[in-house]
C-alpha cells in the first residue's frame, strides 16, 4: 500500500480544476454543463484546501472551504436563475444560441 | 465588541439595506421613495467615513484595515454609487425597470466593495468579491424581458464565476504554501523560490484582472455593457473598477510585497495589453456602449502602469487617476442617457449627428468630457494621464511610458471622431430635453470639474498623496 500524501490530494485537487476549465472551454452544447464545470472548479479548491488545512494542522483551510461552499450554492441560485429568464427569452440554452451580442 | 464601532459606514448601510429591503416589500409603488433614500443614505455614508479620514487600524485580529487608503477609496465608491443613480433621471421608468430590488443591490454591491478594499484577509476578499459580482450579476439581467439584458448576464455571470474559480485556486494554494490567509502572515512567510507561491500569485491576479476587465481577461467587457441597461453599464464602469483598483493594490502592497519582481512584470503585461486593445479595438465600434467598455479598458491599463513600478508615488497617480475616471465616466453616462427620444433611448454614434445645432450645451459638456478622456491639455483626463507617466518615468519604465503614449493619441482618434460627428455632420431631429436636476446637476458640476481641475490640482494630489503613504 502507498500512503497517501499532500501531493497526492494536490494533484487530484489539479486534475479536477483542469477538468472544469476545459469543460467550460471546450463544451458547445448546453449552458447547465457550465454550470457544472463551475461547481468542479470549486470542488477542487475545495480539496486543495482540506489537505492543505490537515497537512499544515491549522483550521482556517476548513473555516475557507465552509466559506466557500455556501457562496456557491448561492453563486449556483443566481446562475440558475439567471438561466431561466434567459430561457424565458430566447426559447433554447444551447451556448451557440447565446449569440445576440457580439462585434 | 469594541471592533464594531469602527466599521460604522459598514453597518450602516447593512443596516439601511435591510430596512429597505423591508420597507419595499411591505409598500406598494415604493420604487421613488426607495431611490430618493438610497441616493442620501450612500451620500450620507460619506461624511461618516471621512469624519474618521485619519484612522489608521486593523480590527477582527488583523484581518480588516481601517486607514487613509481605504477610506479615500471608499468615497470614491459612494460617490460613485450615489451618481449613477442621480444621472439616470426617466430611464428607469421608461425601460420598465423601476423595481426597488435595483437600489437594493447597488447597495448590497457597494457594501461588497466596501469589504473587497478594507479586507485583509483572503477569506474577507473572497466574501467581498464575490457579494459585490453576484449583486452585478443580477443587475446586469435586471430587464427581464429583454433578451439582450438577459444574455449579458449569463455571459458574466459565466465568465465571472469561471474568473472566481481561478481566484479560489489561487487562495487555496497561497494558503497551503504560505500557512495563513492574513495579508501580513502571508507577506512574512512568501517564499519567491517555491513554484506553488508563485502560481498562487499569479491566480490570484487573473482573478482580479478579470473583475477589473484588463486584457487579456476583457472578453466579457464589451457585450455586457451592450447589453446591459444603460444605467447598469454606467455603474459597472464606475464602482466595480475603483473597487478591484483597490483590491489589487492592498494585496499586491501587502501580501505580495516580496514578490514584487514577480507581480511587476505581469503587471506591465497586463497594463501594455490592455492600453494597445483597448485603443486600438474601440476604432471600428459604433455602439456608444461597447465603444466606452474598450475605452474603459484602456484606462484601466493606465490605472495598473501605475502600479506597475510598485512605488508610493505610483499608488498615488493611480488613485488620482481612478478618482479622475470616475467624474469623466459620470459626465460621459450622463451624456448617453440623455440619448433618447419619445421613450426610445439610442446607442448608436451615428445617433449623435448634429447634436450641437440641436443641443448646443450638451454638446459642448460631451466635447469636453471627450477631449479630456482624450487626455487632451489642459483638462483634468491630462493630468490623470500626466501623474501615471511621471510616476513611470521616474521608475525609468520606458516602454510602459512609450507604449502608453502611443495608445493615448490612437484612441484619440475614436474621441475626436464622436466630437466630429456632433459638430459636423447634418442634424437629424432633436433628442428629448435634459429633464430633472439631478441629471443637469450631475452633467454640469462633473464638467466644470473636469474643466477647471487645472486650477488647483493640489486637492485630489495631495489626499491620494495621503492615502498612499499608508503603504511606505
Amino acid at each position: 500500500m502507498i500512503d497517501i500524501s499532500l501531493g497526492h490530494y494536490l494533484f487530484l485537487a489539479a486534475i479536477i480544476f483542469t477538468i472544469g476549465i476545459v469543460g467550460i472551454f471546450l463544451n458547445r452544447k448546453n449552458v447547465i454543463v457550465l454550470l457544472m464545470s463551475i461547481e468542479l472548479i470549486l470542488i477542487s479548491v475545495n480539496i486543495n484546501l482540506v489537505a492543505f488545512s490537515v497537512y499544515l494542522q491549522d483550521i482556517v483551510g476548513q473555516v475557507f472551504t465552509m466559506f466557500v461552499l455556501t457562496v456557491a450554492a448561492g453563486e449556483a441560485a443566481i446562475g440558475l436563475a439567471i438561466l431561466v429568464v434567459f430561457f424565458r427569452n430566447k426559447g433554447s440554452i444551447h451556448v451557440e444560441d447565446i449569440n445576440t451580442l457580439k462585434g | 465588541m469594541n471592533d464594531f464601532q469602527n466599521i460604522y459606514p459598514e453597518l450602516f448601510l447593512i443596516l439601511i439595506l435591510l430596512l429597505f429591503l423591508i420597507v419595499g416589500v411591505f409598500l406598494k409603488n415604493s420604487f421613488i421613495i426607495i431611490k430618493k433614500a438610497t441616493i442620501f443614505a450612500l451620500l450620507f455614508c460619506i461624511p461618516i467615513i471621512y469624519l474618521n479620514f485619519d484612522n489608521q487600524l486593523l480590527v477582527f485580529n488583523n484581518n480588516y484595515s481601517i486607514n487613509m487608503f481605504s477610506n479615500f477609496i471608499k468615497i470614491i465608491i459612494l460617490i460613485s454609487s450615489a451618481f449613477s443613480l442621480i444621472f439616470v433621471g426617466q430611464y428607469f421608468k421608461r425601460i420598465k425597470i423601476d423595481k426597488f430590488e435595483y437600489m437594493i443591490l447597488i447597495l448590497s454591491s457597494t457594501i461588497g466593495m466596501f469589504i473587497m478594499v478594507s479586507a485583509n484577509n483572503l477569506i474577507g476578499l473572497y466574501l467581498g468579491i464575490e457579494l459585490q459580482s453576484l449583486s452585478l450579476y443580477v443587475l446586469s439581467s435586471i430587464d427581464r424581458s429583454s433578451l439582450k439584458s438577459s444574455e449579458s448576464g449569463v455571459k458574466y455571470f459565466v465568465l465571472g464565476a469561471l474568473s472566481s474559480g481561478l481566484f479560489l485556486y489561487g487562495c487555496s494554494l497561497v494558503y497551503g504554501f504560505t500557512g495563513s490567509t492574513n495579508y501580513l502572515i502571508i507577506s512574512e512567510n512568501f517564499s519567491t523560490n517555491s513554484l506553488g507561491s508563485i502560481f498562487g500569485l499569479v491566480f490570484i491576479l487573473v482573478g482580479l484582472a478579470f473583475k477589473v476587465s484588463a486584457v487579456p481577461f476583457h472578453m466579457w467587457t464589451p457585450d455586457v455593457y451592450e447589453g446591459s441597461p444603460t444605467s447598469v453599464t454606467a455603474f459597472f464602469s464606475l464602482a466595480p473598477k475603483v473597487a478591484g483598483i483597490g483590491a489589487f493594490i492592498q494585496i499586491l502592497f501587502i501580501a505580495f510585497k516580496p514578490a514584487f519582481e514577480e507581480w511587476m512584470t505581469i503587471l506591465i503585461f497586463i497594463s501594455i495589453a490592455s492600453m494597445i486593445l483597448g485603443s486600438v479595438a474601440a476604432i471600428g465600434q459604433i455602439n456608444i456602449k461597447r465603444l466606452m467598455a474598450y475605452s474603459g479598458i484602456s484606462h484601466i491599463g493606465y490605472a495598473l502602469a501605475g502600479l506597475a513600478p510598485g512605488t508610493i508615488v505610483g499608488i498615488s497617480a493611480t488613485l488620482t487617476y481612478m478618482s479622475i475616471y470616475v467624474v469623466m465616466n459620470i459626465a460621459a453616462f450622463t451624456c448617453i442617457l440623455f440619448l433618447s427620444r419619445d421613450r426610445v433611448y439610442y446607442e448608436d454614434i451615428r445617433d449623435l449627428r448634429g447634436l450641437s445645432k440641436n443641443h448646443p450645451l450638451i454638446a459642448a459638456c460631451f466635447c469636453v468630457v471627450l477631449f479630456s478622456l482624450a487626455g487632451i491639455p489642459p483638462l483634468a483626463g491630462f493630468f490623470a494621464k500626466f501623474y501615471i507617466f511621471k510616476a513611470v518615468i521616474e521608475s525609468e519604465m520606458y516602454l510602459l511610458a512609450i507604449v502608453g503614449l502611443i495608445s493615448s493619441v490612437i484612441s484619440a482618434f475614436y474621441y475626436l471622431r464622436i466630437i466630429k460627428i456632433m459638430y459636423f455632420d447634418k442634424k437629424i431631429d432633436k433628442f428629448d430635453d435634459m429633464s430633472g436636476l439631478g441629471v443637469k446637476l450631475s452633467l454640469f458640476t462633473s464638467t466644470l470639474i473636469i474643466l477647471f481641475y487645472f486650477i488647483s490640482p493640489s486637492f485630489l494630489v495631495n489626499l491620494s498623496d495621503m492615502a498612499s503613504k499608508v503603504f511606505s
